[in-house]
């Protein structure tokens, strides 16, 4: 076991340091220096010095690869060049938004999609089947940005029920807070469901034709008790395995659909940094939207050694 | 129940695959049509006729410009089938070739591809846009390399998997035993015997490419103005939510009926293909 741990814990090691190399050299690339883009074309040289001295972007590439790391380890993520204040305040903010919404997305998308994939399994080639395929082809086909628009247009200038965009804050208390994010975490959470929906059919389909679910049957189990005991658990390593490509893809997603409803997130900052030329956040926002997806990775790999001990026995 | 052995009597008989193709064949007839012709340029502004409903003239109305909509929502085609087949280009070639040499060399090689296409998982193709845009500015040209990035480790991956299983047969076996070289086995059984997996996933990955560039379109990091794009029109559609509501659900409805063409069409070839792999119904 421990030796399946410390393996995969190295991967996972290794693979951020990579992902940290890769985004500071692209962004390395990047024209001119940040005092030049700060000061703009016109500014006299000793400025743009000074500037780059107290910016620390004079230094030599891998002192500052290293100063970047080091700072990102104890919680220092430099400072916005745009906005004079810590990174990791901006960052903060924005989780505080971003973190929630990814998460009741995700369990929307997990509640729907696991009840319609088991419901489809159990009826499989009847109307309920063909209706929840058929309905789930056109969810995973729907942009969910435009399925945000859509919604915005029923519940928020249509009935009015809702708000069209916009985030209170969580001083506002927890109600107006999470209003806000309803009509973002459904439509992120649909095209999702879609796709979940189709695997765990798949899924439970695969292990009902299995001789143990026959032998559960045989030995006088009702269709029910054999799925809850033998066939979900049994078709969970599919289903895990595409949860967790969800979750990385609903972070993602975060950024599309937060600029829909103007949510202040991780998606909005690194747009208006991206406009602002803002190195610093883009290149922080970036490692740590990266950092999670190989995160979700890591703890999905961790999980399949607990759903099947076998896979982990291959493993070594 | 009758089984049709031939090619087109099974494609006649199999409903994804004819509503896939017809939507397909739609979207690029579609594109096709805009080359040579539209019912006004997408290019003209016409300020005074802005926001019109449909009418005889404008067909599907006019956006906040006086674009005429249904002129632009032809265009919009284009410009996701060149972003969509460059795009997928991109991945299938360096992902091919990739994922057959590992599973020809096997060894460290192979172990370093999966863990270089490992690795490219923790960028998705909008954190690559991102990076792209943040370094050359906003364009076309950044969606495509992001979303053609994006896709190379995934054929990479279905390559050398496929390939494996062609690897292991007597026929290559026996290719190998009369002393053929494994770049010679890899291009005369190899690759024809994985093509018609990799073209059901080229066609999955286009609906997908098609999706990833509407999303930064709207978000701005992707076709530039004035160039229309699906993406784009999304985007100003929704500036204008509450004057002109009807203006968010042409380019939304076609790029979901491209992308519905393009999945369905995907399963319809994979069942029609190889039977083998069929979806078990």
């Amino acid at each position: 076991m421990s030796a399946f741990l410390l393996k995969r814990f190295a991967s996972f090691l290794a693979t951020l340091a990579c992902a940290s190399l890769v985004i500071f050299l692209v962004l390395e690339v990047l024209p001119g220096n940040a005092a030049e883009v700060i000061l703009g074309p016109e500014a006299p040289p000793e400025t743009v010095a000074a500037l780059a001295k107290k910016l620390g972007v004079d230094r030599p590439p891998l002192a500052r690869y290293l100063g970047w790391v080091e700072g990102m380890a104890e919680g220092d993520f430099g400072t916005s060049y745009a906005y004079g204040t810590p990174a990791a305040a901006l960052i903060d903010q924005s989780l505080a938004l971003t973190i929630p919404l990814a998460l009741i997305a995700m369990a929307l998308n997990t509640a729907l999609g696991l009840a319609l994939g088991i419901f489809a399994a159990a009826r499989h080639n009847r109307f309920g089947d063909v209706a929840v395929m058929a309905l789930s082809q056109i969810g995973i086909a729907i942009p969910s940005f435009w399925f945000a628009i859509l919604l915005i247009l029923l519940f928020a200038v249509g009935l009015g029920w809702l708000p069209a965009g916009g985030f209170p804050g969580w001083s506002a208390g927890l109600w107006p807070g999470l209003r806000a994010l309803i009509l973002p975490a459904v439509s992120l959470a649909i095209v999702q469901s879609a796709i979940l929906a189709r695997v765990t059919r798949s899924a439970v389909l695969d292990v009902l034709r299995e001789d143990f679910v026959r032998t559960a049957r045989a030995k006088g189990l009702s269709e029910g008790q054999a799925l809850r005991r033998h066939v979900l658990r049994n078709a969970l390593i599919p289903i895990v395995t595409i949860m967790g490509l969800q979750f990385s893809n609903l972070l993602v997603l975060t950024i599309v659909v937060e600029n829909v409803f103007y949510l202040p997130g991780l998606g909005r900052l690194i747009l208006n940094s991206i406009a602002n030329r803002d190195v610093v956040v883009v290149r922080d926002v970036v490692m740590l939207l990266a950092a999670m997806v190989v995160a979700v990775n890591f703890v999905v790999d961790l999980l399949y050694a607990a759903i099947d001990p076998r896979l982990k026995l291959r493993d070594l | 129940m009758t089984t049709a052995t031939t090619f087109p009597a099974r494609a006649a008989g199999h409903w994804s695959f004819l509503v896939g193709g017809a939507l397909t064949l739609a979207l690029l007839i579609a594109a096709g049509v805009s080359l040579l012709w539209t019912p006004v340029s997408p290019y003209v502004i016409d300020v005074p006729n802005k926001l019109q409903l449909p009418s005889a003239q404008h067909w599907l109305g006019t956006d906040a410009l006086g674009h005429d909509v249904f002129s632009m929502l032809l265009v919009g085609a284009q410009n996701s089938i060149l972003v969509g087949v460059i795009a997928v280009s991109i991945g299938f070639s360096i992902g091919t070739a990739l994922g057959a040499l590992a599973a020809a060399r096997g060894g460290w090689l192979e172990e370093a591809v999966m863990r270089l296409s490992d690795f490219a998982f923790a960028f998705p193709a909008i954190l690559t846009a991102i990076m792209l845009t943040a370094l050359l500015g906003p364009g076309i040209v950044n969606s495509i390399l992001a979303i053609g990035i994006f896709n190379i480790p995934i054929f990479a991956r279905v390559t050398r998997g496929s390939a494996k299983a062609v690897w292991a047969r007597d026929f290559v076996l026996a290719a190998r035993a009369v002393g053929r070289d494994r770049f010679g086995i890899t291009v005369t059984h190899v690759l024809p015997n994985v093509l018609s997996i990799l073209i059901v996933q080229a066609t999955i990955q286009f609906a997908s490419a098609i999706l990833w560039e509407a999303a930064l379109s709207y978000l701005g990091l992707g076709t530039q103005p004035p160039q229309p794009s699906w993406g784009r029109m999304l985007n100003d559609a929704q500036a204008q939510l509450f004057q002109a509501p009807w203006l968010a659900i042409p380019p939304g409805l076609a790029i979901m009926l491209a992308v519905l063409g393009l999945n369905l069409l995907g399963d319809g070839l994979r069942d029609l293909l190889d039977p083998r792999l069929a979806r078990r119904r």
